[in-house]
């Protein structure tokens, strides 16, 4: 499909990088990465399912250094996709298109995401500690 | 309202728009989204409540009504809107025909097979048959 004499858009490292373009990957890989939260959650509950052994291997892999990073990982992509879904959605309805409103709208998502999952964190670990 | 009246009567007569089944997976990947703004908020409010319990409470928290429904209904809206949107990141990125062709069926198998073994999980331990 390749044609050597049809024009090129300039490549990626020309761009200065922008909010938008940064959010707009960023959804991509935070869903990508949702996916893997979500293989994570069916395993966890085949192992309820399955018996005490199988359970706590689960939750030992869980609370390990490797674990809660990753678990970290996963609260962080859910709540930025979640936030910057309902962008999407807003986009959908013809909304919020012009450059200011998605500025603004990028930088709440920013916000957003960080405000619920520290939320998300705290209340996580005062109920273990409970 | 199916995805394929989502289509203007003049875009079906002029013939414009996708060749394929563009409308029906947009439209499909927006029902999901919506979907799981409610469910996603509701999970992670549930898995918070959960941290530190042992396998018997959450044997106990399944065998409820409300969250086995609720999770039955996450994991398909989860799995479906995966499935679609590991379908365009391939096809976006993946432009060997027969590599993309073969990451294609395996996504969506592996999306209905996650999602039937996470189905499987939760209604077994609902009806208390799982051992």
């Amino acid at each position: 499909m390749r044609s050597a004499n049809r024009p090129l858009s300039p490549h990626l490292q020309i761009y200065r990088w922008q909010l938008t373009s940064v959010l707009s990957i960023l959804h991509r890989a935070a869903g990508v990465a949702l996916t893997a939260g979500a293989i994570l959650l069916v395993w966890w509950l085949v192992a309820a399912a399955s018996g005490p052994d199988a359970y706590e291997s689960v939750t030992d892999f869980l609370g390990s250094w490797l674990g809660l990073p990753l678990l970290f990982g996963w609260s962080l992509s859910l709540f930025y996709h979640l936030c910057n879904g309902i962008r999407h959605l807003v986009w959908d309805t013809g909304h919020g298109l012009d450059l200011k409103s998605t500025y603004v709208g990028g930088w709440l998502v920013v916000a957003g995401t960080g405000v619920f999952t520290l939320i998300a964190w705290i209340a996580g670990i005062s109920s273990w500690a409970s | 309202m199916t995805a394929t009246r989502m289509r203007s009567p003049l875009g079906r007569a002029v013939g414009l728009g996708s060749a394929k089944e563009g409308v029906e997976h947009w439209w499909l990947q927006r029902i999901t989204a919506v979907a799981l703004v409610p469910l996603g908020l509701w999970f992670v409010i549930a898995i918070i409540r959960l941290v530190g319990a042992d396998v018997d409470n959450v044997r106990d928290w399944v065998g409820n009504p409300l969250p086995a429904i609720l999770l039955v209904l996450l994991l398909i809206a989860t799995f479906y809107h995966a499935a679609l949107g590991l379908q365009v990141v391939i096809e976006d990125y993946v432009h060997a025909e027969l590599t993309k062709l073969g990451l294609l069926v395996v996504v969506r198998l592996a999306c209905f097979a996650f999602a039937v073994a996470g189905i499987f999980a939760v209604v077994s331990m609902a009806v208390g048959t799982s051992s």
